[in-house]
């Protein structure tokens, strides 16, 4: 049977907060406000992207476009507050999600796998992006710190006449294979481990599973191949960054402790 | 001039905020067997080195390498010609072989072999795991290495720091022997025993600029009194 929440349904919900909240009371956790806010936040912020989504839907495709460069900028912004010691790691993040997003939804679209509407160019892109995010920090994090721990093996190969690029390669084929591995374990474990999302959410509406099914393999699918061109991208981005024309590794020493 | 290998000419490395690491340094290596750069630590002599091959960039004056000013060079041709042994033993992922051919590709066994024998290590470390080495087999595995590619000029920038003591003397040795089938050798160290011990001509570098050069018998004749009291401290320390 599909699920209809409406509005007493969802504030019946809330004594699973109240559940969280009174845990924190008994075993003295002193989270209770925490909960509270967070739950609070939470719905408000998902009411208004709903009607937010309601409003584009209701609009030409241009939107939901407009929508998607403003995700994909936002990302770019949190990559660079959460990685802020990697250069010019924004632009590179950009560059990044923009060429993720003209393979995989270029791809998925292209071959008519979605049809284009609003309904799926949104909740695709977010996914696309949201994952690839994560990937994104996790892989310019990884190149400078591996950059910055082999130094002297790297600055070695560099002294043996070796272009910078190719010093730098195994170190940076370490730290694409830490950021994807993560991804593809997913990947392994989706379905025996845990039930994604996309699959979830279809089948409390109402889907038939195998219909769902094939929705949600081929959205795994879709973020394997965006977090692969990101990292990758992004990866290879930072690695240029931090050396100079002249072949001489930039990265800076790590704070004294 | 050119009768140098390097040449120095009023070379400064620092930042914009004006830490200088060098500053106005003048002087040249000459076209000898081995030179010692001596200073204590942190007077900015691996920095000197460091110039020589382009791992660092000067941020003012200019570097000569038999005349030529290395800014002018191309970096991966002067790191060939220029090879360098780090302070710490630098092995890479692999086997001994496989280090060895990241400087030479088409190296073959026998090669490889005569190299490690250059060296004193035994074929055995062809095969051997190179990051599972001691520090002295590892950095007598890295001076093979920069061997392989056979530079003309070897810097050897603080190369017996994090040795034992008998690998410090076959270092030391290796050194005289490069030397003596005509790899000008530049040798830094804060030890000035050391340089005695090995180099012909020394460069002392005090405070980011190379305050005295000479001949290593005649380095304490006419040396400035800095100079003369970091000498020393060294001879003292003996």
């Amino acid at each position: 049977m599909p699920s209809d929440i409406e509005w007493p349904e969802l504030a019946a919900s809330l004594v699973l907060v109240a559940v969280a909240v009174a845990l924190s009371m008994v075993r003295s956790l002193r989270l209770e406000r925490t909960i509270l806010w967070a739950s609070a936040r939470a719905a408000v912020q998902l009411l208004l992207v709903g009607f937010a989504l309601e409003a584009v839907f209701d609009r030409t495709i241009a939107w939901s476009w407009a929508w998607v460069f403003a995700m994909v900028a936002f990302a770019a912004d949190t990559v660079r507050r959460r990685a802020p010691e990697v250069p010019g790691v924004m632009m590179l993040s950009l560059v990044a999600f923009g060429a993720a997003a003209v393979v995989t939804l270029g791809v998925l679209f292209g071959l008519s796998v979605f049809p284009l509407e609003p309904q799926t160019l949104i909740p695709l892109a977010g996914m696309m992006v949201g994952n690839a995010m994560t990937a994104t920090v996790l892989v310019a994090r990884r190149v400078l710190e591996e950059l910055r721990d082999k130094r002297d093996e790297v600055e070695a190969r560099l002294a043996l006449g070796l272009p910078s690029a190719e010093a730098a390669q195994p170190y940076v084929r370490a730290a694409l294979r830490t950021a994807l591995i993560p991804q593809i374990e997913t990947t392994k474990s989706v379905g025996l481990v845990f039930l994604p999302g996309a699959m979830t959410g279809l089948i409390l509406a109402g889907v038939d599973p195998l219909d769902a099914v094939r929705v949600q393999i081929a959205v795994m699918y879709l973020v394997l191949g965006s977090v692969a061109t990101t990292v990758t991208i992004v990866g290879l981005g930072v690695q240029r960054r931090l050396f100079t024309a002249d072949h001489r590794l930039t990265v800076p020493a790590r704070p004294a402790d | 001039m050119t009768a140098d290998v390097f040449s120095f000419e009023h070379v400064s490395v620092g930042d914009d905020a004006g830490h200088w690491r060098l500053h106005e340094a003048v002087g040249a290596i000459p076209d000898c067997g081995v030179t010692a750069i001596v200073g204590p630590s942190g007077s900015g002599k691996s920095t000197l080195l460091r110039c020589c091959n382009r791992l660092e960039a000067v941020s003012r004056g200019v570097v000569r390498f038999r005349g030529v000013d290395v800014a002018t060079i191309e970096p991966l041709s002067l790191r060939r010609r220029v090879g360098m042994v780090f302070q710490r033993p630098t092995p890479f992922a692999g086997t001994g072989r496989d280090n060895l051919r990241v400087a030479a590709p088409d190296l073959s066994d026998d090669q490889a072999a005569d190299l490690l024998a250059e060296v004193r290590l035994d074929a055995s470390f062809l095969d051997r795991d190179a990051m599972r080495l001691s520090g002295g087999e590892a950095q007598r595995l890295c001076l093979a290495r920069s061997l392989a590619a056979e530079p003309e000029v070897l810097l050897m920038d603080e190369v017996t720091s994090s040795v034992d003591p008998g690998t410090r003397v076959a270092l030391e040795e290796l050194a005289r022997t490069c030397a003596g089938r005509g790899v000008r050798v530049l040798w830094v160290t804060h030890d000035f025993a050391q340089a005695r011990r090995i180099a012909e001509h020394a460069l002392v570098v005090l405070a980011g600029r190379i305050a005295h050069a000479a001949a290593v018998a005649d380095l304490e004749t006419d040396a400035p009194p800095d100079v003369r009291a970091f000498l020393r401290e060294g001879s003292d320390a003996e």
